[in-house]
């Protein structure tokens, strides 16, 4: 594929999806510019909309990767959300646990704990579809009512704090053992668990065998058999490592962002996070700058609302759009005539003539 | 309510749970036809949750400002059928698969649900008429829990329909010959393309009907979480239905009943596991899969070239 065509065509998508959601606002009798303005300001305008970017982008990039190292094995995971709640009730679970712990060794412990919750959510839905052929689309999203019935359950019963009467909540983390911040910011340190997260995943999927066998079994699974590897193992090792990055956002939800499990948990970033692998083309290293992007786009939600009395759904409708998008950029490739080859295809013909 | 399963004893109950099997098969039995219709053209619809939904706030909104339910489920269908198109046509692009087309519906059908949904406030809209089954009976527990909607019947009399379609008209096996072989399909000078748009955007339209029936129907309210999956788990049951419309009435029965399983429960006095009953259809549902879905053969009654172009 020519460099050209794979930064060309995305981005031609997302446009489209712009002027679309555009046209969607002025069905609304609404200025399509002023909301465009009013995104880009809430998102990208000042330093302190930044960090509302960065603050929502973190457990984007981590999402992100749970459906992007999975797509590198050749499985199709939208189970994120699921495994966002799993780690994010893991870690709380482990966090309220090991309160009597020096917080740094409680908030590791809750970080690998998240992770090993996230990761077995995802790769049970990835054992399943590899070992009795059951759809991981459909399984991944029972396991997301069935993860959200389990926090139900828990916040409302054993984890639940007498105190939070309107929302349920489990008790809160000490302040001593949730995450820190950037000094000056209210950014937490979760932003380097995402960056250094899907580095590590473009070093695994580029650079190394595991990667490169994971890529054959994606590509070819009888290829992949004749040449000797375990798809199985490697499909559902996959689906691990990606659902441990959504049991990690979860637990920088609970350890940074609200202190505590409750209902924000199921906010919506495991969904997101499936946009932002497709609109980076399952690269770990273009998460970065697409979750940047959708972070600003989910942090312009609340000014929607005040400046264009629109409802926080809003954003989820340009989600989709962008998706839709996407998705039919995918008949592009190869077919626009600027990036056809400039030498001329060979006639099979040549020589009968 | 509380008296109801003592004073009528282990009948009462049967009679509860036959009524709420008969309540809450609907949906899964407008959903499982739409899409039963649609796999035997060889196509997927995973988005089938999200026109639910959408259906259900259709519906809503419409039986809210006619004041009709009727055109409610009318104007359902419609949107219903609207997403089917839309799905048909992005599946039918080069390159485009099903399950993806299905991923980038359900974000985008659902995000247009929670923002048309936002704006009905109404507590609710004017409810769809019920037929009573009922009336022999002196018992008032009875006589509601047999108070029926009249989407029950059209949804037999539908699968039967379907069953009749398939089996004796020429477009039914037209549909099969597009679902079975695509090819040869062709090559009989069936228009495949045409045929597969044609089941998915009907299939679509059933699935809104379902959808109409969560919102015209007790409690009759809006709220982004009310069609919980029962489109999803709807989609997933036509594999255990075999593809078969007579079959998908009966698991709509058996998962209206374990979704009627949970309020019994409660009505009994058994609440201490409230969101676990209630996540019992999801756990049936996957339990259903991994027992009928097998990686080595085909399935039965699958459609030879389901999920391909």
């Amino acid at each position: 594929m020519k460099r050209g065509e794979a930064i060309l065509v995305p981005l031609g998508a997302m446009i489209a999806g712009l002027l679309v959601f555009g046209l969607f606002c002025a069905a609304l009798g609404l200025n399509p510019l002023a909301v465009y303005a009013s995104i880009y300001k809430a998102g990208f305008g000042s330093w302190y909309s930044w960090q509302n970017t960065l603050v929502r982008a973190s457990p984007l990039l981590l999402c992100g990767l749970c459906t992007a190292i999975p797509a590198r094995a050749g499985m199709i995971v939208i189970g994120n959300e699921g495994a966002v709640v799993a780690g994010g009730l893991g870690a709380a679970t482990v966090g309220l646990a090991t309160l009597s712990l020096p917080p740094v060794l409680s908030l590791t412990i809750m970080a690998l704990s998240a992770m090993v919750c996230g990761g077995i959510w995802i790769a049970f839905g990835a054992a399943l579809q590899h070992y009795r052929g059951v759809s991981a689309v459909i399984s991944g999203l029972l396991l997301n009512y069935l993860a959200v019935a389990l926090m139900n359950q828990l916040i409302e019963g054993p984890l639940r704090d007498p105190s939070s009467f309107n929302s349920p909540a489990s008790y809160p983390l000490t302040p001593d053992h949730r995450l820190a911040y950037f000094a000056g910011t209210h950014i937490h340190h979760g932003l380097i668990f995402g960056a250094v997260a899907c580095v590590l995943a473009w070093f695994l999927i580029d650079r190394t065998t595991f990667g490169f066998a994971m890529k054959i079994a994606g590509g070819n699974v009888r290829a992949a058999r004749l040449a000797g590897l375990p798809v199985g193992r490697l499909v559902v090792i996959a689906g691990f490592l990606g659902g441990a990055c959504a049991g990690l956002a979860g637990m920088i939800e609970v350890a940074a962002v609200h202190g505590r499990a409750n209902e924000s948990l199921n906010a919506g970033y495991g969904y997101s996070g499936i946009l932002v692998a497709f609109l980076a083309r399952q690269n770990p290293l273009v998460i970065v700058l697409v979750s940047l992007l959708t972070g600003g786009l989910l942090a312009s939600g609340g000014v929607l609302q005040r400046e264009h009395d629109l409802p926080d759904a809003t954003i989820a409708v340009l989600q989709g759009i962008l998706f839709l998008f996407i998705l039919l950029s995918d008949t592009l490739y190869g077919r626009l005539p600027f990036f056809r080859s400039r030498t001329p295809e060979p006639k099979p013909h040549a020589i009968a003539a | 309510m509380q008296s109801q399963p003592e004073t009528l004893g282990l009948w009462g109950i049967a009679v509860a749970l036959a009524g709420g099997a008969m309540r809450g098969s609907i949906p899964y039995m407008f959903v499982s036809l739409g899409e039963c219709l649609t796999e035997k053209s060889g196509k997927i619809n995973l988005g089938m949750e999200v026109i639910l939904l959408m259906g259900a706030v259709t519906a809503f909104g419409v039986s809210d400002v006619t004041g009709s339910p009727w055109l409610g489920v009318l104007a359902a269908a419609l949107v219903g059928m609207t997403l089917g198109a839309l799905h048909a046509w992005l599946t039918q692009q080069p390159s485009v698969n099903d399950v993806a087309a299905g991923i980038a519906m359900i974000i985008f059908g659902s995000g247009l649900a929670f923002f048309f949904g936002k704006r009905f406030v109404a507590p609710m809209a004017p409810q769809l008429p019920l037929i009573d089954l009922g009336s022999w009976s002196s018992a008032g527990a009875i006589r509601s829990a047999l108070r029926i909607s009249p989407l029950f019947f059209i949804g037999i009399a539908l699968a039967f329909a379907l069953h009749w379609i398939f089996t004796r008209t020429s477009w039914g096996l037209k549909v099969r010959a597009a679902g079975d072989d695509p090819q040869a399909a062709r090559a009989l000078g069936i228009n495949v393309n045409r045929v597969r748009f044609i089941a998915i955007t009907i299939g679509g339209a059933l699935a809104a009907i379902g959808g109409a029936h969560l919102t015209l129907y007790f409690p009759g309210i809006w709220s982004e979480g009310i069609s919980g999956g029962q489109g999803l788990m709807a989609v997933a049951l036509v594999i255990f239905a075999q593809w078969s419309p007579r079959r998908c009435l009966a698991a709509a029965l058996l998962f209206g009943g374990a979704q009627a399983l949970g309020p019994s429960l409660q009505s009994l006095g058994v609440n201490g596991y409230y969101h676990l009953f209630n996540a019992s259809p999801y756990l049936l549902t996957l339990g259903v899969m991994i027992a009928t879905c097998t990686p080595h053969r085909r399935l039965a009654g699958m459609p030879g070239a389901l999920g391909r172009k």
